[in-house]
């Protein structure tokens, strides 16, 4: 325990700031989260390690000589790929089924996910320098790199494009009529076969883009795709399905959270702080609804 | 019947006192065997039988292995120091100590997670379905990073258990020791779910699993007993766990004590190749599944998560009833099972 944070009011600031950029970016895994979910009915444990998949594309162009900043615009492309091929071997199988099998399904997905990353780029902590440079404000007392700011502009970008895909193409009304009733949209001429390997692919481009937006502002390992997936599950739960303003606003929350208990409680206390916080929404809710004689489905 | 039970139980129980002396050079990978079989079958208990599918009983396994060990220390032993210094160096077990040390310590790892199921089994079994999932998935995680982060007992660095004593010369005796222990404890484990199996109490958690709402409006107080049924696992996971930790003679955090990633996975997966719900099941499930582990893990080392995650895959996609619920399907009239042909017929015909 350290109240430092409290001795320095500048420091708050810092984590503040800190918090909100990252939780924007965390929102953007949480939406891919959403989408799949209201979709498919799925919950995907892999999500977090294809977050860290579409940071190592652009890690990969990084070494390769490219600015790591393209990666925003590369991975997207082949994480869409990626996340189709896996709907055809594997997602598609799980769609109908219990909830419980789809995520021990993609929890066996996400360990070979992180073995083979394990193989193929190794089990340093790298990042991709992005050479931006960082900001100073108040005195020079609150620093900020300004790739930090960059991954929250064009998550905020990605987003609100998404939206409007979402909201005018063909493809994101059938989307969307799926959602509502697969059976019913099924009835009136959607292929919802091709809308489902279409949702689990723009969730992976959405990783993609978000990887490669960790890839220049914080660190990447094979195996730190878990604490990805549980806190977009967490954005997921608190905001609900579907409700972009929400899940927007509960992603900075748990930014906020996370860098207010790196300060008080250490770093080494940071990822365990988030699955405890996970735990305690989870048993809050569990609560609040019991009162109804209601739980949560 | 009675006589066929009988010659089989007095078989098994002979082939597993015998077991160390016949294949004396597998008494590590025999003791192994019986702690998966141990997991296994506890968590079936209530992933299979009450439906609550947790990935988080590795916490309890996870405090059973620092319980046993911190105890084993801290009776005779300043923990802190020890942990410090990282342990045998320092200080020296006397072959009592180790005993008396090794039997309050299991005593303890079984006894405290019980106890913790129980306190916090009124918030956790609340959720339901993935959420309990999630939930419990969440909280083998949180204790393995918040126990990394804990100065007493290691944190990042580990935690070594104390040595075997030196003063038995036998060196046969250390293994010998771990497996009569762990075979005390899936005997008992055996017993106990045996019982289960043959209670109301298997039925009322099979209710809960069937239909929690039904089960509560026909008057049973269902959180009770799925509470019970989270402490017997849990009491058999903190053992199983004690165990394992002086076997291994080293706790990490994160790799060894709340290792999700693999124990954690590996009960629920064997459960489920041997097939949820039943007695059997998870015992021939976590018997194939250890073979092929040990047969398999050598020649493709390095790929052997790759395996695993595939592994859970197939299984999941393709086996989900595992491997007694194929048997109940092709053989159902050996399950005791009545079909009734002209029914069967009919449903053909419907078909």
């Amino acid at each position: 325990m350290d109240f430092l944070i409290f001795q320095v009011p500048m420091l708050m600031v810092q984590a503040s700031l800190d918090g909100i950029l990252l939780g924007i970016l965390f929102a953007l895994i949480a939406y891919g989260m959403a989408l799949q979910w209201g979709v498919m009915n799925i919950i995907n444990i892999a999500q977090g390690d294809l977050v860290i998949l579409g940071g190592y594309i652009a890690y990969t162009m990084y070494l390769a000589g490219i600015h790591p900043a393209w990666g925003v615009i590369v991975s997207p492309i082949i994480m869409y790929f990626v996340g189709w091929a896996l709907y055809k071997l594997v997602i598609n199988k799980v769609v109908d089924r219990d909830l419980f099998i789809s995520i021990l399904a993609t929890f066996g997905i996400a360990i070979v996910f992180q073995q083979l990353m394990n193989f193929i780029f190794g089990a340093d902590v790298v990042v991709a320098q992005s050479e931006y440079g960082t900001t100073m404000l108040f005195d020079n007392s609150v620093t900020l790199p300004n790739s930090k700011i960059f991954s929250a502009f064009i998550s905020l970008l990605y987003a609100v494009a998404l939206v409007i895909y979402m909201k005018k193409s063909r493809l994101g009304r059938a989307i969307r009529a799926t959602a509502q009733n697969a059976r019913a949209a099924k009835i009136l001429g959607v292929d919802t076969e091709k809308v489902y390997a279409a949702t689990f692919g723009i969730n992976a481009a959405l990783c993609g883009i978000a990887g490669a937006l960790i890839s220049i502002t914080l660190t990447l390992h094979p195996y730190v795709g878990l604490p990805y997936t549980v806190r977009s599950f967490m954005i997921v739960i608190v905001a609900g399905l579907g409700n972009l303003p929400a899940v927007a606003i509960s992603g900075m929350g748990l930014g906020l959270f996370e860098e207010f208990a790196d300060y008080i409680l250490g770093t080494e206390f940071r990822i365990g702080a988030v699955f405890m916080l996970l735990v305690f929404i989870l048993v809050y809710r569990r609560f609040k609804l019991s009162k109804k004689r209601e739980y949560l489905k | 019947m009675k006589q066929k039970d009988l010659i089989l139980y007095s078989g098994l129980i002979i082939l597993g006192l015998a077991a160390p002396y016949l294949f004396s050079a597998f008494k590590v990978q025999l003791t192994y065997l019986c702690v998966l079989i141990v997991l296994a079958m506890t968590w079936n208990l209530q992933g299979g039988e009450m439906g609550y599918n947790s990935f988080g009983n590795i916490l309890f396994y996870g405090l059973g292995m620092y319980l046993t060990a911190s105890v084993q220390v801290g009776m005779f032993f300043p923990l802190a120091e020890w942990t410090e210094s990282g342990g045998e160096k320092t200080f020296v077990h006397t072959t009592a100590q180790y005993f008396q040390g090794i039997g309050v310590g299991l005593l303890v790892a079984a006894i405290v997670p019980a106890l913790v199921a129980g306190a916090i089994g009124y918030a956790i079994l609340g959720l339901r379905g993935h959420y309990f999932a999630i939930c419990t998935l969440g909280l083998g995680i949180a204790a393995g990073e918040i126990a990394g982060g804990i100065e007493i007992i290691g944190a990042g660095q580990g935690f070594t258990t104390p040595p075997f004593p030196a003063e038995i010369v036998d060196p046969e005796a250390r293994g010998k020791f771990f497996y009569f222990t762990s075979f005390i404890v899936l005997v008992l484990a055996f017993i106990f779910v045996k019982y289960i199996y043959g209670s109301r109490f298997r039925l009322i958690l099979n209710a809960i699993r069937d239909n929690e709402d039904k089960a509560e409006a026909m008057g049973i107080q269902t959180m009770k007993y799925k509470i019970v049924g989270w402490m017997v696992s849990a009491f058999f996971c903190g053992l199983a766990g004690g165990i394992m930790g002086g076997l291994i003679g080293y706790i990490d955090s994160t790799d060894v004590a709340f290792d999700g990633r693999e124990m954690g996975v590996f009960m629920v997966l064997m459960a489920i190749l041997g097939g949820k719900g039943t007695l059997w099941g998870p015992i021939i499930g976590a018997t194939l599944f250890h073979f092929f582990k040990e047969g398999l893990w050598t020649f493709i080392l390095g790929w052997q998560y790759v395996a695993l995650g595939v592994l859970i895959v197939v299984i999941v996609i393709y086996f989900p009833e595992g491997l007694m619920g194929w048997l109940r399907e092709k053989y159902p009239e050996r399950f005791g099972e009545v079909i009734d042909e002209k029914d069967r017929k009919s449903q053909v015909e419907l078909k």
